[in-house]
């Protein structure tokens, strides 16, 4: 069941209920992430966005409707043809006790990988270009518990990196990051995206983030799309007032002339 | 880091980025097979191996009844002197070779529980499985007066009740670690509280049975013992090492395993089912034999640096602790033979304290 506007999109789900067990976080969602867009998913938390994330990764199976992949049913496909399309970034990562950052990065190479096939020119090449583009080569033979974490969520995104896929989805990849890092990281997603055609999808927190950064927004509300497109078409203050709660003033950002979102001072008119 | 330029130092420098540490590429036959060679992991498996065939020689040729180690393999071939070849063929051969398959079987047990729960403590010991499987024997013992298979079957049933069991109670959203942990140890605290008021019921004669079978002992093992576990490991081996490269995925986190194309589900299922059969033939033939499963993995990863489970060398780990803490349990208060659980407590024991210890320290540092 394909309408004309999922041609063009290679990930797109309908008629999805997503629930943990009995627990239904969205109903009757369609969503449609355009091909070659950087896409930001937002909204306040506990509103589905990290489980719309992973029923479009395939990391939760939708209790009705489907998440189609280049036209075929997500959950179809055996787990290593999805891991050659398709990247993940979860929220969380375990390190395992004294593994290399090497070690690490190579992992991403195992949807490449077969029975006698275990580690090619190819795949070496491609960690190599892996942590080259997450500026983690220096790295590569210490291990991850010494890293700060800042290097380390871009160890993790490069082992993303080596699963060469098209398409990439980040479960709020700037947390725990401090300010300088958390740019960095958003800029190097924004290199991903522009220099390299992949298509983004990422949750992020910060709403002005989400603004400079996205090419397609996807606001969230109690597991509802309330409204998606460009952040320039969408973000108002009467949206942020209805769904976050918070009273703000929209200006353009100094910098790119994207919305910026400014909370208004609600500590009295007198001071 | 170091400024100067140690031999090591130069090998990384020379070596591609990219590849992991202490890891050299093979490549043959134009790319059609492709490896990741470990040199130190491969030297450290094979000084294993000898550890236990050198561990198997000596304890078959010592003992009250003294063989000369020239006469042994002679011995081992059913030539040699009647006596030599009667307690090498008859109780000394089987009886190492039961330690070295119970040992293996429990290290790759212990090895793959810890994987799956993420967690050091997660081995059969704590999660329940041997509680389980010790309190099925003593009923078996003390209720039922059973025989020694019987006794046996009891405990692996009881033992896999146990694990599934703890599992379910421990199930939501799938398994996690640490609460597979709290629930192993609240259930085995309840067998335990089981087991001592059937102890208590129970005729001396018979309670002392049950207590050494509680032990663990390869005290009088024979032939039948040796084919049963080994039989188990020759199926089981395999299987599980098959999916060690998956587990050792699995240990990222389950969304970040399933990220990279690994069918988690299906491979924790397989892998559980596995390592309580394992388990199961290991306690079966026997006993409890504690802290084999808990350490073997723990000195497998440590000694092998491997930076994650090790299923081969948690299997070879295993097969030299038990045949060398059996060899302890034999010659150490001669003619006294100790219960090889009591020895591998305390080897067990000391290892755990030290590895608290140089993680705590390691982590003030």
């Amino acid at each position: 069941m394909s309408t004309p506007s999922d041609a063009t999109s290679r990930l797109h789900g309908q008629d999805l209920t997503l629930a943990y067990e009995q627990r239904v976080i969205s109903r009757d969602l369609a969503v449609t992430i355009p091909d070659h867009s950087f896409t930001v998913i937002v909204g306040p938390n506990a509103c589905g966005k990290s489980t719309l994330l992973r029923a479009l990764s395939r990391t939760l199976k939708p209790a009705h409707g489907h998440v189609h992949l280049d036209g075929r049913v997500i959950n179809s496909y055996p787990a290593k043809e999805v891991a050659r399309r398709l990247g993940l970034l979860p929220q969380a990562s375990i390190a395992p006790d004294g593994i290399g950052v090497a070690d690490l990065v190579a992992r991403g190479r195992f949807p490449h990988q077969g029975f006698l096939r275990q580690w090619s020119k190819q795949d070496e090449a491609v960690v190599a270009e892996a942590m080259a583009s997450t500026g983690v080569s220096e790295l590569a033979h210490r291990s991850v518990d010494e890293l700060s974490g800042g290097q380390r969520q871009r160890v993790w995104l490069a082992m993303v990196l080596a699963q060469q896929t098209p398409l990439l989805l980040l479960d709020e990849p700037t947390t725990y990051l401090d300010i300088a890092h958390q740019m960095d990281m958003l800029d190097l997603c924004a290199q991903l995206h522009d220099e390299r055609g992949h298509t983004l999808v990422a949750v992020l927190h910060d709403l002005n983030h989400a603004c400079r950064y996205a090419t397609h927004l996807i606001v969230m509300k109690e597991g509802m799309i309330v409204a998606e497109g460009h952040p320039a078409t969408v973000v108002t203050a009467d949206l942020v007032q209805d769904v976050f709660g918070l009273p703000v003033r929209v200006i353009p950002d100094p910098e790119t002339g994207t919305p910026m979102i400014v909370p208004l001072d609600r500590r009295g008119v007198s001071r | 880091m170091s400024s100067t330029l140690t031999p090591r130092a130069r090998a990384r420098a020379r070596q591609s980025p990219a590849t992991p540490r202490g890891a050299r590429p093979l490549r043959l036959f134009g790319e059609r097979l492709s490896l990741l060679v470990r040199p130190r992991t491969l030297a450290l498996c094979l000084v294993l191996v000898a550890v236990c065939v050198l561990t198997l020689v000596v304890s078959v040729a010592v003992g009250d009844y003294e063989i000369p180690l020239p006469a042994v393999p002679a011995a081992v071939a059913g030539y040699g002197e009647r006596l030599d070849v009667f307690f090498v063929q008859g109780v000394r051969l089987p009886r190492a070779l039961t330690a070295l398959g119970v040992g293996a079987a429990l290290g790759i047990a212990g090895a793959v529980f810890q994987s799956l729960s993420r967690n050091a403590l997660g081995s059969p010991d704590i999660i329940g499985f041997t509680s389980g499987a010790a309190t099925g024997a003593v009923a078996a013992i003390l209720v039922f007066g059973a025989s020694r298979v019987a006794v046996s079957l009891g405990a692996i049933a009881a033992g896999l009740a146990t694990a599934a069991l703890v599992y379910l109670l421990a199930m939501k959203n799938g398994v996690q670690g640490y609460r597979l942990v709290l629930v192993g140890i609240g259930v085995s605290a309840m067998l335990g509280a089981v087991r001592d008021y059937l102890m208590t019921r129970a005729e001396l004669t018979e309670a002392l049975g049950a207590q050494i079978w509680m032990i663990g002992s390869l005290n009088g093992r024979g032939w039948p013992e040796v084919v049963a576990v080994w039989v188990c490991l020759a199926v089981l081996g395999p299987l599980l090492v098959g999916l060690g490269q998956r587990l050792r995925f699995m240990e990222l986190g389950d969304d970040t395993a399933r990220g990279l194309g690994v069918p988690t589900g299906p491979t924790q299922a397989i892998a559980l089912a596995g390592a309580s059969a394992l388990t199961g033939a290991a306690i079966a033939v026997a006993g409890p034999v504690g802290f084999v499963a808990l350490a073997a993995p723990q000195l497998a990863r440590r000694l092998l640096r491997t930076g994650g489970t090790t299923l081969v060398g948690s299997a070879l780990m295993g097969a030299a602790l038990l045949v060398v803490a059996d060899l302890v349990a034999q010659r150490a208060l001669a003619p006294t033979q100790l219960p090889v659980g009591v020895v591998t407590a305390v080897i067990g024991g000391s290892y755990l304290i030290w590895l608290l210890y140089t993680e705590w320290r390691g982590r003030r540092a």
